[in-house]
């Protein structure tokens, strides 16, 4: 005992739950006294090395602070401010002691998870999505912007192509002697460096200008470059030879006053129709629009509008179906692997477990890529070997993919069942069993009397937790069918295998347009819905907890 | 009921009672290793296609494998361990340290933060990946190395889940710790920051290392925020990289895909196989406390 270390007594002390006096206070000793530096020395020494972590902190957010003041983002600015404020104060407060443990995680958990909830439920609240991206000035200009004409008998400007530092390109022009150069993002500037040869731009500080051939080699790109001046109602230059500037002007005007554009050569009146957009008298819309609340529209369009209604209820109950069949088939199967092998006479158990638990360990995207090709109509391995050249649609036919996920989540999750269950069922007092012999009951009878329920008490939150996670089991349904086969005629791409959480990400990424204010209503649904299950599932836990 | 009497069970007995159990032990080992062994085969062809893997070992090449480290597959894994590594060891700092507090201190909202935590377990952080992806749309104007197609970003987006999911495991183990240990500490003259580094966390060493592997396979097994979050093809994960790698060419690419496959699953498989004591008696304690 006097021998050993302190790292000995800490490892030999840590696997039980309760270390035994002796061992503990032989871990304190030698944990505590180690050595001959003073408490004071050692206290200073901490200090240090808080003081040098809390600069570099404050050094990083102070920059951060400092980008978000240039680009004008003020709710990161304020954010940043915020935690270093309350950092600064928390790490140099004497007392506020169990504060210097929590905020780390904190932080992340606030910005990263509880924003981002709250946020998602501001956006299911929004149309926020492709074509309503932004606010609505950046909307007027946008529209400006996209519907320019070259002004006729506009003047020309000498034009150089030039590329950025991050290789964007962009026009120097000269106008009036002097030079301006500018790029897609960033408005025409003067360049008073800029030199200039035979009524060329020949050099420009900041930029690199492009050779002849560069410039034929990105003819599209350059021809198709717009570069602003300062003030949208000036217009913008554009080139067709990559050597002559002309000036562009929007035929859409925008008027402050009545907050409506005007398309200066047909004359009609775009007016701000409530939801987002301009729209003229004829119905018609200008293409970009703005992010404006819509109320609980994104919730009811969900059971209103037809043509996403039946898709959208058929994704519910197949979510449901599905996270119960899951749950309930891997456990029974597991059960009985379990029951199988639970038994003294049955050598190698532990070999046997060990292979059994593989599935598990296997990570789930990959192993759901697999099965995806096992699973192929024309060259899976099933089809053509096991089935000797069938073609049987497993992933095309709507239930034979319902019945192919079932299957592949089954490989994928009785290992876990198998395990639990195991642990359960030696749990379990052989006493019981025995009284049951006594009174003469047959095997049939001692599952269901004995078995099972007392099973059940210790696993029932474990299902309720496993059916929360399938409930979620995104990876298995993206990777195997891709939510396929596609309903047809749905505005968004929704399929059989769909379940909601697939389904919100083919909403919000993969249906074409972004619907972002949808998916983010059909993500509020399902946290009510996790919810609700994870509260069922807490409140079980107690009631066994009482029983027990 | 004496274990020996089943051991020395012999004759008809044995066979109604025992010898079933084996052949169930036979087709369930093929039933879980055979996809296993499928890929191991396809990852050793010679043709690489679907078509070509059907027959079994039919060939032994490291031709895939060959051509699997033509890809960004070497960047991919420089990636995962990277990405990985640092979620699952900060994942552990925080929510060790989270525990910590809970468990050693009374501090007003202590019971208020343990509700608190207990509730934001209960909803994925997953589900709020729009908004995740709109944060770091606009955090990208602001700090490029914090936004979208940033590795940076994705680690500090998996580390808002650090406390919600493992605080609470932690807690109790920090519980089991007995409080005089600290107490004769403080007495030595220990501040609680020593105590927390070099008495309590070598005690519950096996919990952090437990909960950093499944950190790690947590972020193995993502696709959702890492797909949304990096988009550079030399900035993926192994997951997000083979995934896309596949996608739409499963004929032509399944060799390649099988034997990125292999490689990455095969220290994972490892890593449970050695830590199957720990992982299980996780798993079975928690079933049997309920």
């Amino acid at each position: 005992m006097a021998r050993m270390n302190g790292r000995d007594a800490a490892d030999r002390t840590s696997g039980a739950a309760r270390p035994d006096p002796d061992e503990a206070a032989a871990a304190e000793r030698a944990a505590v006294g180690r050595g001959t530096t003073s408490h004071a020395r050692e206290m200073g020494r901490f200090f240090l090395v808080k003081l040098v972590i809390l600069a570099l902190i404050n050094a990083l957010g102070l920059f951060v602070v400092f980008s978000a003041w240039q680009v004008g983002h003020w709710g990161v600015l304020a954010a940043m401010v915020v935690i270093l404020v309350v950092a600064n104060w928390v790490y140099f407060s004497r007392r506020m002691i169990a504060g210097k443990y929590l905020f780390p995680g904190l932080v992340f958990l606030l910005v990263f998870q509880l924003f981002t909830i709250a946020f998602t439920a501001y956006i299911s609240f929004t149309n926020y999505g492709t074509g309503h991206n932004a606010s609505r000035e950046d909307a007027v200009a946008a529209n400006l912007a996209q519907n320019e004409n070259r002004v006729p008998d506009s003047p020309s400007y000498p034009l150089t192509v030039v590329s950025g530092p991050d290789g964007e390109l962009g026009f120097a022009i000269i106008d009036d002697g002097a030079v301006l150069v500018g790029t897609a993002e960033q408005a025409f500037a003067d360049a008073p460096d800029a030199s200039i040869t035979d009524g060329d731009v020949t050099e420009v500080p900041g930029y690199d200008v492009l050779t002849f051939g560069e410039v034929l080699e990105q003819q599209n790109e350059i021809t198709s470059l717009r570069v602003g001046f300062d003030d949208v109602d000036e217009g913008s230059i554009r080139t067709q030879d990559g050597s002559t500037g002309y000036l562009h002007r929007s035929v859409l005007t925008y008027d402050e006053a009545t907050g409506t554009i005007t398309d200066t050569d047909t004359g009609v009146v775009y007016t701000d129709n409530g939801e987002g957009s301009f729209q003229a008298e004829d119905g018609s819309t200008l293409l970009v629009g703005w992010r404006v609340g819509v109320g609980f529209e994104n919730f009811t369009k969900m059971f209103t509008d037809s043509r996403l209604s039946g898709p959208f209820l058929s994704v519910l109950v197949w979510t449901f179906a599905f996270a119960f069949l899951s749950v309930a088939t891997t456990f029974f199967l597991g059960l009985f692997f379990a029951i199988a092998f639970n038994h003294p006479a049955v050598r190698g158990r532990r070999v046997i477990r060990s292979l059994l638990i593989l599935p598990y360990a296997f990570p789930g995207i990959l192993a759901g890529l697999v099965w995806a090709g096992l699973l192929n109509r024309r060259f899976g391995f099933i089809n053509q070997v096991l089935l000797g050249g069938a073609e049987i649609p497993w992933l095309t036919d709507p239930w034979l993919a319902k019945l192919s996920i079932i299957g592949v989540n089954l490989w994928l999750g009785f290992p876990y069942m198998f395990i639990i269950t195991t642990g359960a069922l030696q749990a379990i007092s052989s006493d019981v069993y025995e009284a049951a012999k006594i009174d003469g009951a047959r095997a049939g009878r001692v599952f269901r009397s004995i078995t099972l329920p007392l099973l059940m008490i210790s696993v029932a939150p474990l299902l309720i937790a496993s059916f929360a996670f399938n409930f979620n089991n995104f990876n298995l349904i993206y990777f195997v069918t891709e939510g396929g086969p596609n309903f047809p005629g749905s505005p968004i791409a929704v399929g059989a295998t769909d379940i909601l959480i697939s389904l919100v990400y083919s909403v919000a990424f993969e249906s074409g347009t972004q619907q972002f204010g949808l998916a983010s209503a059909m993500a509020i649904m399902i946290f009510i819905m996790v919810g609700l299950i994870s509260w069922l599932g807490f409140r079980q836990t107690r009631k066994l907890e009482e029983v027990l | 009921m004496a274990a020996e009497a089943y051991v020395q069970m012999k004759g008809r007995r044995w066979w109604r009672e025992v010898s079933w159990r084996y052949l169930v032990a036979v087709i369930a080992i093929i039933y879980a290793a055979f996809p296993i062994v499928y890929v191991l085969s396809a990852s050793l062809s010679e043709r690489g296609t679907l078509t070509g893997s059907n027959t079994l070992f039919e060939d032994v090449t490291t031709i895939q494998y060959e051509a699997l480290f033509q890809t960004y597959f070497p960047q991919w894994i420089v990636n995962t361990l990277v990405i990985g590594g640092v979620t699952a060891v900060a994942t552990v700092l925080m929510a060790a340290s989270a525990a910590y507090a809970f468990s050693r201190f009374r501090f007003a909202g202590r019971r208020g933060g343990l509700t608190f935590l207990l509730l934001v377990q209960m909803f994925p952080q997953m589900l709020a990946f729009i908004a995740i992806f709109l944060l770091l749309l606009s955090l990208r104007d602001v700090v490029p190395i914090l936004g979208l197609n940033s590795r940076l970003a994705l680690i500090c987006v998996y580390l808002g889940g650090a406390l919600g999911a493992n605080t609470f495991l932690m807690y109790g183990f920090f519980n089991s710790v007995p409080k005089e240990l600290d107490e004769a500490a403080k007495i030595d003259g220990a501040g609680h920051a020593r105590i927390f580094f070099t008495i309590i966390l070598r005690l519950v060493a096996p919990v952090l290392a437990v909960v950093a592997l499944l950190s790690f396979v947590g972020t193995f097994s993502d696709y959702i925020l890492a797909g949304i979050v990096l988009q550079d093809q030399d900035k993926l994960t192994i997951s997000v990289g083979l995934a896309r790698f596949i996608a739409g060419q499963f004929d032509a690419r399944w060799g390649i895909f099988a034997a990125g496959a292999v490689i990455s699953a095969v220290p994972i498989l490892l890593l449970f196989l050695f830590l199957q004591r720990y992982i299980v008696g996780g798993l079975t304690a928690g079933s049997v406390k309920g």
